[in-house]
């Protein structure tokens, strides 16, 4: 698709001249994906791609050094029955335990994502959102998941959104910036598809689905108008952008079909934990489970998988 | 190599319990043929014998014509509506019960995707009969006077690319109105015809309601000529349809004639395109392209042409061809020989003409009958490929710069079965729905079928509705 920012006049021009999302067609084609059937051998690939995609989060008012450390341990070995499961991408805290979480996976090629810019609304002031974000990085974060100003977007304020999310790609430094949409609360496809150009253009790393916070989070159509946008802008821009979906997704059978939409949506250049992530943190266990099955031929119980 | 290789996922062949042979179902039995001989169904996929099935002489379809008036006569016609309702909820919900087998043998004996015959196919049939069955005891509500009456016996031919869908289409409005039918299947796709006979079994249907006659072009012809039918449905080609139309010329028989198709799907430049490019791919390979309203002819604004190429290319690249059974299966098997060298001949006419042909890095299966996914660009409206129909997954593709041209081409063919129109603008819409020239009119959709809904052609697609209110006409005396 032939889209560049030369020519258009404004940010608004241009995002407004970006194709439309036929609501009906587009979840069409997301409930057809998810109807593929995943089975054995690729099904084993998938569930440990699945497994080291994963931003194991914890996002709580209650985190405590122990809790990300727990955390910390279960992403660096998250079966201690079967060391060849393979470790997780990230763990995700917020930026007062990113020092505590650096720690524990310093040297294991684990990296440290940072919530940040008044997580989870952004409503504080721009001077606040940077200072978060450069705490976050002196705390020892090389991933920042920011927010956008959705009241700002609604509004049609896309230069103020675009100038924010510029001004926090600098202040990130070497770390890698993930802009998160909150897609909940855009209500439109075609407000996705606008918001992840705006995200892109703005010198996003990654664009993510939510914040976890606000219902519904993730969804299948979602992430496809995302990695049509991700696929599209690289045609367009040579520079290839990653994908988070976050928020809601649980279930092994639901990351396979996560992976079965990347796979056919932006192609397989994403199946990578650098190009696709799962913010998620009650999946594991059910990856590790299914992980088992796949082994043994039978279920373990709850039990023999750890709760961090 | 890919990196996420699907892992063959197939639908068990288990559910389905197929008979070595088969005989003609009359009058609420499996009966001998008297005049007629055996002939063998095979797999399109494989080539695999899948069962012996029998070609109906004019004695058989005689016996069958007879049972059906009889049936008439003393049954069907003086029952009430809500009782011939009960019997046709009956029916759906006995294809409901055994849909998986059904799409299983669907899937076998076209060669269509397990995909599609399982979520398309089978729940249109129990669809078709659950809408029927509510107007059985209604009739008198469709706007056809008081008390409309049946028609009589009508004899029905339908056509091999949704077998148990086109039976559908057939016999459950004229059953609803009170008619009763003969039907005779494709010759290439007979076995869920005769599952269906199983079904009315079943429910108890009433001897001679239903009869089914397998064969090919001979008993159809037979069957249409029959003296003692009252009506004739028929799908499927155009030169047949003309024949048929012919034969009941000069006779008391109505008929109704659903036929071929050259479907112009129209993309502006507007339009949402990953959607747009997906209703492209869904109209012409759907059901590998044997579909009478696909969308064969692709016509696409010229300021969008390029974007629309490409992103139809690499979304061709993702098709997957291969095992109809296959759960991920996206395009099956062509259903027979003769249709795969139809197919051939005239994708090789569209080369020889000078258009420009592509298919995706795709690799045939080395049994049965196959042809990739195919776009023919630089395609104009003197070739033969954009005025034939290929009924098999071949799109030909031109361009137009305004709406005007687009409908002026669009129209510019013998058929007019269906349209598409793809675009974010409203007025646009209605602006081209009413000019065009074509049955079904599709907005920013393709292929979307609904009992509901009336489906039928223009000029040589034929003539009569099915489905709907409108539908209904076709089987009452009116």
């Amino acid at each position: 698709m032939s889209i560049t920012l030369e020519g258009a006049r404004d940010l608004r021009g241009f995002l407004h001249g970006l194709p439309g999302v036929d609501r009906v067609g587009a979840e069409a084609r997301a409930a057809m994906l998810a109807g593929r059937s995943i089975k054995t051998t690729a099904k084993q690939w998938a569930l440990d791609l699945a497994i080291s995609m994963i931003d194991l989060t914890t996002l709580e008012g209650q985190d405590t050094p122990g809790k990300v450390r727990a955390l910390c341990a279960k992403g660096r070995q998250p079966d201690p029955a079967d060391p060849t499961a393979p470790h997780v991408a990230a763990i995700c805290v917020y930026s007062d335990l990113a020092r505590v979480a650096a720690q524990e996976v310093a040297g294991r090629g684990i990296h440290v994502a940072s919530v940040a810019t008044s997580f989870p609304s952004g409503r504080a002031s721009l001077d606040v959102k940077l200072a978060d974000v450069r705490y976050a990085v002196a705390e020892g974060a090389d991933e920042v998941d920011m927010v956008i100003d959705r009241g700002a977007f609604l509004a049609g304020n896309y230069d103020l959104v675009y100038s924010e999310i510029v001004a926090v790609r600098e202040a990130c430094g070497e770390a890698h910036l993930k802009v998160i949409l909150e897609t909940g609360e855009l209500a439109t496809y075609d407000n996705v598809r606008r918001a992840s150009w705006l995200a892109m253009l703005a010198g996003a790393d990654f664009i993510k689905t939510s914040t976890g916070k606000v219902s519904p989070a993730a969804t299948l159509p979602v992430t496809m108008v995302m990695l049509e946008a991700v696929r599209d802008f690289r045609a367009a821009h040579g520079r290839q952008v990653g994908v988070k979906p976050a928020g809601g997704i649980r279930t092994a059978k639901d990351a396979i079909r996560y992976l079965v939409l990347v796979n056919e949506t932006a192609g397989e250049d994403w199946l990578d934990p650098d190009w696709f992530r799962l913010g998620a943190s009650s999946l594991l266990n059910d990856l590790l489970m299914q992980r088992t099955r796949m082994k043994t031929g039978h279920y373990e119980g709850p039990d023999y998988f750890t709760l961090d | 190599m890919p990196k996420f290789e699907y892992a063959p996922a197939p639908e068990s062949r288990s559910v389905v319990s197929l008979r070595e042979s088969y005989g003609l179902f009359i009058d609420g039995a499996f009966t001998d043929t008297v005049d007629g001989r055996p002939f063998k169904t095979i797999s399109p996929a494989t080539e695999e014998v899948l069962a012996e099935v029998t070609e109906a002489g004019p004695s058989d379809v005689d016996r069958a014509v007879t049972a059906a008036r009889k049936a008439y006569d003393q049954t069907w016609s003086r029952m009430p509506g809500t009782e011939r309702a009960k019997y046709l909820f009956r029916v759906a919900r006995l294809v409901q019960e055994r849909s998986r087998e059904l799409a299983v043998l669907e899937s076998l004996d076209n060669g269509k995707p397990i995909k599609e015959s399982r979520d398309v196919d089978i729940p249109l049939v129990a669809a078709h009969f659950f809408y029927h069955a509510g107007w059985a005891d209604k009739l008198e509500f469709a706007g056809y006077g008081p008390s409309p009456r049946p028609i009589g016996v009508a004899g029905q031919v339908i056509p091999w690319n949704f077998p148990l869908l086109m039976l559908a289409w057939k016999i459950a409005p004229a059953l609803a109105c009170g008619n009763t039918v003969v039907l005779k299947p494709a010759e290439t796709t007979p076995l869920t015809a005769l599952a269906f006979a199983e079904i009315c079994q079943q429910a108890d249907l009433p001897p001679g309601v239903v009869n089914i006659v397998t064969g090919a072009g001979e008993t159809g012809r037979a069957l249409v000529e029959h003296p003692g039918i009252d009506k004739v449905a028929f799908t499927g080609s155009t030169e047949v349809g003309k024949q048929i139309a012919r034969a009941c010329r000069r006779t008391h028989k109505r008929n109704t004639l659903e036929l071929g198709g050259k479907a112009a799907n129209i993309v502006f430049e507007d339009a949402a395109m990953d959607q747009a490019v997906e209703g492209i791919v869904n109209g012409i390979f759907f059901n590998q392209g044997h579909v009478c309203c696909a969308g064969s002819r692709l016509l696409v604004q010229e300021s969008v042409y390029d974007e629309v190429i490409a992103s139809l290319r690499r979304r061709l690249s993702t098709l997957r061809l291969g095992d109809p059974l296959d759960k991920n299966t996206d395009v099956g098997a062509i259903n027979s020989a003769a249709q795969l060298a139809k197919i051939r001949e005239l994708s090789d006419v569209g080369e020889a003409e000078g258009a420009e042909r592509w298919s995706p890095p795709c690799e045939l299966p080395a049994r049965g009958f196959w042809f990739p996914p195919t776009i023919f660009t630089g395609v104009t409206q003197a070739h033969r490929i954009a005025r034939e129909e290929i009924f098999g997954p071949v799109l030909s593709v031109l361009t137009f710069r305004t709406p005007a041209e687009a409908v002026e081409k669009a129209n510019n063919t013998p058929y007019g079965l269906s349209a598409g129109v793809w675009t974010e603008k409203g007025s646009l819409i209605l602006w081209m729905a009413s000019r065009l020239r074509a049955g079904v009119v599709w907005a920013n959709t393709f292929n979307r079928f609904d009992p509901t809904s009336p489906f039928g052609g223009y000029k040589e697609s034929g003539y009569g509705r099915e489905g709907g209110r409108h539908g209904l006409e076709a089987y009452l005396d009116v």
